[in-house]
């Protein structure tokens, strides 16, 4: 069995130990046995449709992030409208989320056009605004209720619209915008998230189940075998001990 | 009452809150009585500056500022000169009052002839103004503490407002030319610039390490193309676009030879001559600050021999490749902060231990003055560790954070020795180590100072105002 994954900007959209979603991805796979490729899509290319059962986006800093939403609506929509079509899965994480969303509107005032794969809206306050940074903890409905644990850092306050679902409900920490308390958003196998830290070491239910359902969407029904989890879930209740202490 | 009456009130009971802090042992008294003086009068920092004879200088930028003005600090005292400096990492506007509070008399007189006063990055623009200072010197910038500063970029764009505005002639902006951040700043000063870089490609690690190092273009928003890498983003690059390219060094390093952990020689080029220098500072990150400690003295109106022979003799703060003995053992400290300046430890240490692995501990901590959010550590080059460490002790406050990096970086288990308490994390380390072995140890800044208050209860090493 083979997993096909898509890193889209790895030089442009990295700020927050990103790569480190990639590793989890790729050694949790192939800890099982299972082939994994990673190919590197970056600004002026197109993904060829349909190459890829997995695909990533990280966060950018603000020129970055310009530079990037022009080239996703350009050049790489075909190919993402595409995987949401037949159930490929796509994670983004902060910036990355942002951008899947309908728009971003920045502390100035000006707008990126995302692409709309996410029913959601993000707006920036304003330069005087408190940006949202700290330990996070999140519990999901998607992984049975179980909790996420990761770090936020956004000046963006994220709303869902009718068509997406949060990832989770925020248990210590802000989340989309620090109101409502939910975090990230779901629709079909698109995830975004807020959550870095970087996401997907410390949260091994969360990297399983996208594994799982990126692997169903080529190879049909799978069962993922189980591995030592012992440094993860240590990591993870760490994390979760450290977002409720106050120093 | 006008504000310079209140000046000795304020130096008054400065001086007594340091003289109390220390009594009750509240720290090493570092910033209390800056924050005390500051209070009685919110004038003081300008005041007391000006008081100095020779002016003051500041480093800033994200590595290196406390090595770089330790080394301006030693080779000014050669000179014949009394600096005052704001040691001990205390580098917020407090930490300066402090600094300067502790080098007046109880008249208000300066005890000193110059101040150096390493700075925060975020910080510069809030003190240029009281300060005034001569000479700038400014290091680098490199991805660090983000959820406490926000992004590089921003700190980029904060550091060109201040130079902006400065009309030329009042002040010389030092700067490193190998870092296309600093410098697209530092080359746009309409007054005097000092630009300081290594010129020999041998010293060059090839290639950009990762893509999290990959910086842009402040112009075109491109990705600089490198024809040398030192280390991080630090090398010779231009852009394809617009052309924008590394400046000539007016301070340069030629004929660089590393020696591991013994530190480097090489020849220091400058309009006054060529000298050759040594110093037992370890690694190519070390070059940049003997680099900038020169180019700053130099400026100053040191002698080039001054400045070599103050190269020489220096001796590394703690933390900053200092070595420790403790029952027959030896221990080197590298303070480590973010993913480009935790490279080059890993790269120094591997050079040393060479095939023969050696023991490591690593000290992850997550208060606010080691950055909050640890996600950084996925941006270190850890694989370089694997197969290459016969033990590996992981501890702090996000030590299982560390041990799950270690894992993703192919380290075996059985190698690896997980214990967040520092304290018996050290005695696991000495054990692991064979007499005469080194053990590296390498903590984030807070885990550092947390090691020295151990080190110090066990009589190992000095408190910190006893320096
Ligand atoms: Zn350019």
């Amino acid at each position: 069995m083979d997993l096909r994954i898509c890193h889209l900007y790895p030089d442009l959209l990295n700020l927050y130990g990103d790569r480190g979603n990639l590793m989890a991805l790729a050694h949790r796979a192939q800890w099982r046995g299972i082939d994994v490729h990673v190919e590197e899509s970056r600004l002026g290319v197109s993904p060829a449709p349909g190459a890829h059962d997995l695909y990533f986006m990280g966060g950018g800093e603000d020129r970055q992030q310009v530079l990037a939403a022009a080239d996703l609506r350009e050049r790489k929509r075909e190919a993402l409208t595409d995987a949401v079509a037949r159930g490929a899965v796509v994670l983004a994480v902060c910036g990355g989320y942002q951008l899947l969303g309908h728009y971003y509107r920045s502390a100035e005032g000006e707008e990126l056009i995302g692409l709309g794969l996410l029913d959601v809206t993000t707006e920036h306050p304003g330069p005087q605004s408190k940006r949202l940074v700290g330990n996070i903890v999140v519990r999901s409905p998607w992984l049975g209720g179980r909790t996420l644990v990761g770090f936020e850092n956004h000046g963006g306050r994220t709303r869902l619209g009718p068509n997406a679902r949060p990832l989770g409900t925020v248990v210590t920490g802000f989340g989309n915008n620090g109101e409502d308390r939910t975090e990230g958003a779901v629709s079909r196998n698109v995830y975004g998230t807020y959550l870095h830290g970087p996401l997907l070491p410390k949260n091994p239910a969360l990297t399983d189940h996208l594994l799982t359902l990126a692997l169903r969407s080529r190879h049909g029904p799978i069962a993922l075998a189980s591995l030592d989890d012992r440094l993860e879930l240590a990591a993870h209740s760490a994390a979760l001990v450290r977002a409720t202490s106050r120093t | 009452m006008p504000s310079t009456l209140r000046l000795a009130p304020a130096v008054i009971l400065g001086k007594a809150t340091a003289v109390a802090s220390r009594a009750l042992r509240l720290g090493g008294g570092t910033t209390m009585p800056g924050r005390v003086a500051r209070a009685v009068a919110p004038d003081i920092t300008r005041q007391l500056a000006a008081r100095l004879p020779q002016g003051c200088v500041v480093v800033t930028g994200t590595n290196g500022k406390t090595t770089t003005s330790r080394l301006i600090h030693h080779i000014l005292q050669l000179a014949g000169l009394r600096p005052v400096h704001n040691r001990a990492g205390a580098n917020l506007a407090a930490g300066i009052v402090t600094a300067l509070v502790q080098h007046t008399d109880w008249r208000g007189r300066a005890r000193g002839d110059i101040g150096i006063f390493e700075v925060d990055e975020a910080t510069l623009p809030a003190v240029w103004d009281p300060l005034q200072p001569r000479a700038v010197v400014l290091t680098n910038l490199f991805r660090d503490q983000l959820d406490r500063y926000g992004e590089i970029d921003i700190v980029a764009g904060r550091w060109r407002a201040v130079l902006d505005g400065r009309p030329p002639g009042e002040t010389v902006v030092i700067f490193n030319a190998d870092d296309p951040l600093v410098s697209d700043v530092g080359a746009k000063f309409a007054g005097t610039t000092v630009p300081f870089g290594i010129a020999d490609a041998s010293c060059g690690a090839g290639t950009l390490e990762h893509a999290a190092d990959a910086r842009y273009c402040y112009r075109c928003g491109v990705a600089y193309e490198y024809t040398v890498v030192y280390f991080g983003h630090m090398g010779d690059y231009r852009c394809p676009q617009c052309g924008t390219h590394r400046p000539q060094p007016l301070i340069a390093a030629e004929h660089v030879e590393l020696a591991g952990l013994q530190g480097s020689g090489f020849a220091l080029r400058t309009p006054a001559g060529t000298a050759q220098v040594r110093t037992v500072l370890p690694g190519v990150y070390n070059i940049h600050n003997v680099l900038a400690a020169a180019a700053c003295c130099l400026q100053l109106g040191v002698p080039l021999q001054t400045v070599a022979r103050g190269v020489e003799t220096f001796a590394p703060a703690f933390g900053r490749a200092e070595r420790v003995r403790a029952d027959g053992r030896e221990a080197v400290l590298l303070l480590t902060k973010n993913p480009a300046g935790f490279n080059e430890v890993l790269r120094t240490v591997m050079r040393a231990t060479g095939p023969a692995a050696g023991v490591v501990l690593i000290a992850i901590n997550d208060l606010t003055a080691d950055g909050r959010d640890i996600s950084w550590l996925w941006d270190v080059d850890f694989e370089m560790l694997a197969g290459h460490v016969r033990s590996l002790v992981v501890s702090g406050i996000r030590a299982d954070d560390m041990a799950l990096r270690l894992k993703h970086a192919g380290v075996s288990s059985t190698v690896m020795t997980i214990d967040g308490n520092l304290s018996r994390a050290w005695d696991a380390a000495l054990q692991a180590a064979r007499n005469g072995e080194p053990v590296y140890v390498l903590p984030t800044y807070t885990a550092m100072l947390q090691l020295r208050k151990i080190l110090q209860q066990r009589g190992l090493v000095k408190g910190f105002w006893e320096e």
